[in-house]
């Protein structure tokens, strides 16, 4: 009962927001509302026994990727952003899109069967602690991968570099 | 104990808020904050299906979307700043020299 309750509440919240988020017209606003959810999505995955994950939200996607948001907003001069329409003109057309894509993924969900459990239960995360379970996983069966996300950061770093930096004029 | 199917409708009404707000909006930094909520409906499903299944599989996953999800805002938000820089608007309809 308390965890159907904890559940609801933080569903409200996490849809009401991300409502909150595409359609405000200040881009600013709808960064803040953006911060609130994603601390309440951390602390749904608090409740499904993801600690590292949920402190992975919070560091880079609260702290990281929407400072980094909210300097672009900042940085741009949207005076005039705001005097505009909020949604284009055929916004029923994308209503409509979206809510039949969600009620055919809803009616998928009825035939849903799950599949075979694997080995890491509560008992054995609780014991083996969950950052430590995490990174064996990480580091021995997804070594490959990883090292692939770096190399994508990398690419991220100097992609950003060349993009932003002004032109010499020689 | 809630099922797994609520936070799989959850996941999906996230996801298709996200999808309604990139096809309707011509902000692109709303467009780009959508693609985010989207990344995060999916993520939501993720973690849960690893709780449930008893795999840390979805959070690897998680982990791996989250860096993605990374990379993509800085990358994003200099394609932004490059364009402001040059057309002065952040309104995509604005933005179609590249039409055929």
């Amino acid at each position: 009962m308390i965890s159907q309750l904890f559940f609801g509440y933080f569903a409200a919240v996490i849809i009401i927001l991300s409502l909150l988020v595409v359609t405000r017209k200040n881009p600013v606003h709808s960064v803040m509302w953006m911060l609130l959810m994603f601390f309440h999505i951390a602390g749904m995955y608090l409740f499904l026994n993801a600690e590292f994950i949920a402190a992975i939200q919070v560091i880079v996607y609260a702290g990281a990727i929407l400072v980094l948001f909210l300097f672009v907003v900042l940085l741009l001069n949207l005076r005039e952003e705001l005097q505009t329409n909020r949604f284009i003109g055929s916004w029923p057309a994308g209503l409509v899109i979206a809510a039949s894509l969600l009620l055919s993924m809803i009616a998928a969900l009825r035939s849903f069967v799950p599949g075979p459990s694997g080995p890491y239960t509560i008992a054995l995360i609780e014991k083996e602690t969950h950052t430590r379970v995490l990174g064996q996983v990480l580091y021995t069966e997804y070594l490959f991968p990883f090292e692939i996300a770096s190399l994508i950061l990398l690419v991220a770093i100097i992609g950003a570099i060349v993009l932003a930096k002004k032109k010499v004029r020689s | 104990m809630v099922p797994l199917t609520w936070y799989l409708m959850l996941s999906a009404v996230v996801f298709m808020i996200g999808v309604f707000g990139f096809l309707t909006r011509r902000n692109i930094i709303i467009m780009f904050l959508s693609v985010e909520l989207m990344l995060n409906g999916v993520n939501i499903s993720l973690v849960a299906f690893s709780h449930y299944l008893q795999d840390l599989r979805g959070q690897i996953l998680v982990f791996f979307i989250i860096t993605v999800a990374a990379a993509e805002a800085a990358i994003g938000l200099a394609i932004i700043l490059a364009l402001f820089r040059n057309k002065a608007t952040i309104h995509v309809d604005e933005m179609n020299e590249m039409k055929g």
